[in-house]
């Protein structure tokens, strides 16, 4: 099984993901890929807090995760692996050439940041770096709940918000 | 939410997904017509910090609870950061019709005081019917 999703959301735990993913998919291990969280035993706590007993949660900073990732993918359960920030994730993916896809799943409004879709706000940069991944061969869609249709990159920054 | 009226009487934050604390809120207004007790606030479309920057705004006027829905929701996850440095406020997650409506019918002397209490009428509230 292994990692079956590979997500951008700045809201890294939160019920899409433990619930609208973690139950249909039947989750049982989240890898938290934040350098920020690894760092801090208060926000690891906040997190382990936040997700069911059967749902394991592990916490890497970018350079233990692109590490680990082999073990990560080895894992007979099935898992998500999860990243706050676009960079955060074009970093993973440049250490990691084994992930093929990756899910824009919530990167809400911020300064500088342009509506993409109803859930994805992008800066430049950010557009700048998931044609990077695709140019690499990611394939980069976004999809917010499973039911959601996954909406190719090239949609996410032609078309008008929706 | 207007301020200043009924200072005795306990009010809070209700804040989950959708539309769930205006659907909460509403039928506890049906119910005892009391649903103004309540704030209601949703996190669609907010970024993290966004629902933690409201729920500080909003506890700045005294509340002193917050009911959430799930306890891996990111309102939850805000309300946990906010919790940190404010003591002796109350969250409560997991919230129902049951738990809100115990809250504003409480005669306990603290809003926190009515929020344990309303969290354990919840918790009660969840019964399995089944005939076999």
């Amino acid at each position: 099984m292994g990692i079956l999703l590979y997500r951008i959301d700045d809201r890294l735990i939160h019920g899409q993901v433990v619930v609208g993913w973690g139950q249909p998919h039947d989750i049982r291990f989240l890898v938290l890929v934040d350098d920020l969280v690894a760092s801090s035993d208060w926000e690891k706590d906040l997190y382990r807090m936040a997700v069911p007993p059967e749902m394991e949660i592990r916490f890497a900073d970018v350079k233990t995760a692109i590490r680990d990732h082999a073990t990560y993918a080895a894992d007979p359960r099935p898992g998500i692996l999860i990243t706050g920030e676009v960079s955060v994730m074009h970093r993973l993916v440049s250490g990691v050439k084994a992930i093929g896809s990756v899910n824009l799943g919530g990167i809400h409004h911020r300064a500088g940041r342009k509506e993409k879709l109803r859930y994805i706000f992008l800066t430049p940069e950010e557009e700048r770096e998931l044609l990077v991944l695709e140019a690499a061969g990611v394939e980069v869609t976004a999809q917010d709940v499973p039911g959601a249709r996954a909406v190719p990159l090239a949609e996410i920054l032609g078309g008008e918000p929706g | 939410m207007s301020e200043g009226e009924a200072p005795e009487k306990a009010r809070a934050i209700v804040v989950g997904h959708g539309e769930f604390s205006a659907g909460l809120a509403s039928a506890v207004q049906q119910i005892t017509g009391m649903g103004d007790r309540f704030i209601c606030l949703s996190n669609t479309g907010m970024a993290p910090g966004d629902i933690e920057q409201t729920l500080r705004s909003h506890l700045a006027g005294g509340t002193s609870v917050i009911f959430t829905d799930l306890p891996a929701g990111s309102a939850t996850l805000a309300a946990r950061r906010v919790a940190r440095d404010m003591p002796g406020l109350v969250l409560v997650s997991g919230v129902n019709l049951a738990t809100l409506l115990d809250f504003v019918c409480s005669s306990a002397t603290s809003p926190g005081e009515a929020a344990r209490g309303a969290a354990e009428r919840g918790r009660a509230s969840l019964v399995v019917v089944e005939r076999h």
